[in-house]
């Protein structure tokens, strides 16, 4: 008879354990194998100053900006009577819903804020909404406040409008949704920054590139949730619908958008958000509001200033963000 | 049982709906199933050879004007298939559907809505009803896409809520209500515009049994009123038998027995029928016919009673069916009874003081006539639908067949699957 000794249990082991962790860190070993050849590589060439692999061999960037710049000069004379109708509109829009914004009394507003909130979320939402606007009004931002807010209104009007539209179509072609999708999914990378330029280009400075740049920035999740929404309405219903002879308007109208609100609304809240914060940005090129105090306070190296005119917007951006929250969930509740 | 079928046996008339050789495959190359070369090959050699699933393979039945036809079969066994192809939910892969004596196939987009909207409804296993809605637009929701102004929309869902029993809750919301009446919804939604053709999806099956059973109770009598053309789709034999005139078992697609219950419990097709009636037992289907003996002894009303007497003791019966002039059976005697008439010096059996029993019409199920026989010591009579007498059911008969359906059943039985 043979005790097992000390030394079977580690032969043991080591012929059993070793080469799972050889395994586990195989991944990490050819890894960083990698990246010591690619150091490796890259002091190589410094070190022998390799031709054409410091400096870049080709340099297609100049042509292709001046191609840039000339179909743009040409879109901007040839469709002027395109732009400056737009522009036009947006102007006289913008600028009547500001005056109107102004022209409201303060305490108005104020209880107008108090009763929706009520109404359309909880109470308490609307309570701590009205304090909070008066706040705004009591730091002396309530007409950049009410600036921003119509920049805000006129792009989520226009978002929503386009972004309905686009989502019911895609939602019905499997081809448009295929189409719009990377699309979307470019418009939801790009930094915030990069819509202001296509508004510059066309619209000049002011408050219509502002709203031009918050729209587009503003649009994709509208599109993208009411394409959603749609397609995701229960399809025992759909049935039930189209089993008694709905048309295809019929069920659209009848069943599925209003089955689809919840998630539609959700996508108009995101909406809001987006083009509350772009509208921020746009004082870059030049629109008034909130975004311009905090811009010219910064400017100034007034703390201060910049500190409370950005506190105006968190505050405003958690308003419109609770009471339409709070509609989505109400709405919510009871068409489930 | 219920029996909701006005028509059955009526062979005469034109079928409310006809289906011919109809295929439903799914797949991209769905087409290819129907060669000839895959005929008689088993479906799931079928899906792996072409990569497509056949759900209605070769489909054909009728469905007579005011019948209850229902479509029994196992999930998967394409009923469901079936039912939504007739309404065009499903676009069949060939194959034809007559209803009026048109092709439901041959529509265009804009025929079928209005095929949908006039000539069909449909009540579906999941209710299927628009939850941001009440209960009466739900139920008038048929009458809003065809057209019908509003006022006149409501009153008619109104009234067929009623039917349903559920006046008093039209302005709830579809969620507040149980799976029973939102079923009834289903259903009131489906008759309030008053189609030809009413197709049911498993329309009780997410339901409990006792609800099951109580809707059950109230279809039969709305379609007693109503004479509706109903399919019936179910997963359940035993719900198939009491909704029924005809059932069609299917299985793989194909219908694979066609026929009354009786037919269906009496002589399956096949050991896969068996194994679903093996849970039925038979004397609910079988009719009390099936049991009957010829009369032991009959009489007639104006014989005397020595003579019946005579007769009953060289034959050794201890009872005498008496009959009138009609062949209807007035009475059953023993001897002691024809004995203590013949002691009052009587010279008929007019006035003979005899057992009474309710006599049995032919057709009657077995469970039905049991406590009609259970409970008396003497045979029952069995009549035809003149109610002449035709012959007699005995207690010894029928124990016979419930020991022998026992027994059948005492094999294990697989519980049914919930659902298709």
């Amino acid at each position: 008879m043979r005790f097992p000794t000390r030394n079977d249990a580690i032969s043991e082991t080591s012929l059993h354990q070793i080469s799972p962790v050889m395994m586990r860190f195989k991944g990490a070993f050819l890894l960083l194998a990698g990246m010591g050849l690619a150091i490796l590589v890259s002091f190589l060439v410094h070190r022998f100053h390799v031709p054409g692999a410091l400096d870049f061999p080709v340099d297609i960037g100049n042509p292709l900006t001046d191609s840039i710049d000339g179909a743009v000069e040409w879109l901007v004379i040839n469709l002027a009577w395109f732009f400056d109708a737009i522009s036009d509109n947006l102007k006289i829009a913008l600028g009547k819903l500001r005056d109107f914004l102004v022209w409201v009394p303060w305490p108005v507003m104020v209880a107008t804020v108090l009763m929706v909130g009520w109404k359309v979320a909880t109470f308490k939402i609307g309570l701590a909404s009205a304090v909070a606007l008066a706040l705004i009004g009591a730091v002396d931002l309530w007409e950049a406040a009410m600036v921003t807010v119509a920049i805000m209104l006129v792009s989520v009007a226009i978002s929503v409008i386009i972004g309905l539209s686009i989502g019911v179509l895609a939602s019905k072609s499997d081809w448009v949704d295929a189409g719009i999708r990377p699309i979307l999914d470019g418009m939801q990378t790009m930094p915030a920054f990069v819509y202001l330029v296509p508004g510059i280009m066309f619209f000049g400075l002011g408050n219509v590139p502002a709203v031009i740049a918050t729209v587009l920035y503003s649009i994709p999740p509208c599109i993208r949730l009411t394409n959603l929404g749609i397609r995701q309405v229960d399809p025992s219903v759909v049935e039930a619908g189209r089993a008694f002879g709905s048309s295809r308007i019929q069920l659209l109208t009848k069943v599925q958008i209003p089955l689809a609100v919840p998630t539609i609304m959700a996508g108009i809240n995101q909406t809001v958000m987006l083009a509350l914060a772009m509208a921020t940005i746009a004082a870059m090129v030049g629109a008034g509001g909130l975004g311009l105090e905090v811009l010219r306070a910064m400017g100034q190296l007034e703390q201060g200033d910049a500190f409370v005119a950005g506190v105006a917007i968190v505050i405003l951006a958690i308003i419109v963000d609770r009471i339409s929250q709070g509609y989505i969930t109400s709405r919510r509740r009871s068409t489930e | 049982m219920t029996h909701m079928n006005g028509a059955r046996g009526n062979g005469a008339s034109t079928p409310a709906i006809t289906v011919n050789g109809l295929w439903k495959v799914f797949g991209k190359r769905g087409e290819k199933a129907l060669a000839p070369e895959y005929q008689g090959i088993p479906r799931a050699e079928i899906q792996d050879a072409l990569d497509c699933v056949v759900a209605l393979r070769d489909v054909s039945f009728q469905v007579a004007e005011g019948e209850t036809f229902v479509v029994m079969g196992l999930s998967g066994s394409g009923k469901s298939t079936l039912v939504r192809c007739i309404i065009r939910l499903i676009e069949p892969t060939a194959g034809e559907i007559l209803i009026d004596g048109q092709d439901v196939l041959q529509f265009d987009d804009k025929t079928v809505n209005e095929f949908r909207r006039n000539q069909v409804a449909m009540v579906f296993q999941h209710y299927g009803l628009l939850p941001h809605r009440s209960v009466i637009e739900n139920a008038a929701y048929g009458l809003e896409v065809r057209g019908v102004e509003q006022s006149e929309r409501l009153d008619r869902a109104a009234a067929m809520l009623e039917k349903v029993g559920l006046s008093g809750r039209e302005y709830a919301a579809p969620r507040e209500l149980s799976g029973g009446m939102q079923q009834r919804v289903g259903l009131a939604r489906a008759l309030t515009v008053d189609p030809a053709i009413l197709l049911m999806d498993e329309p009780f099956s997410g339901l409990d049994p006792l609800i099951r059973a109580q809707m059950r109770e109230e279809l039969a009598e709305l379609q007693s009123e109503m004479k509706k053309t109903i399919v019936f789709i179910t997963h359940d034999l035993d719900e198939a038998i009491t909704v029924g005139g005809r059932i069609a078992i299917m299985r793989d697609g194909e219908i694979i027995q066609l026929g009354t219950p009786e037919e269906i419990v009496d002589s399956p097709t096949d050991e896969f029928v068996q194994e679903f009636t093996r849970g039925i037992s038979k004397t609910r289907v079988l009719p009390i016919s099936r049991i009957m003996e010829p009369p032991c002894c009959v009489a007639s009303q104006d014989d005397s009673p020595k003579s019946v007497m005579q007769t009953m003791s060289m034959s050794n019966h201890s009872y005498v069916f008496i009959t009138d002039e009609n062949q209807e059976c007035v009475g059953i005697a023993t001897k002691e009874q024809i004995a203590s008439c013949g002691a009052d010096q009587q010279d008929s059996l007019e006035n003979i003081d005899a057992h009474q029993p309710q006599a049995i019409p032919a057709d009657t199920s077995i469970e039905k006539a049991l406590p009609l026989i259970i409970g008396h010591d003497f045979p029952i009579p069995v009549t035809n639908d003149q109610g002449e007498l035709l012959g007699m059911a005995s207690q010894s008969a029928i124990l016979e067949v419930i020991a022998q359906s026992a027994k059948d059943n005492a094999q294990p039985v697989e519980p049914a699957p919930a659902s298709a």
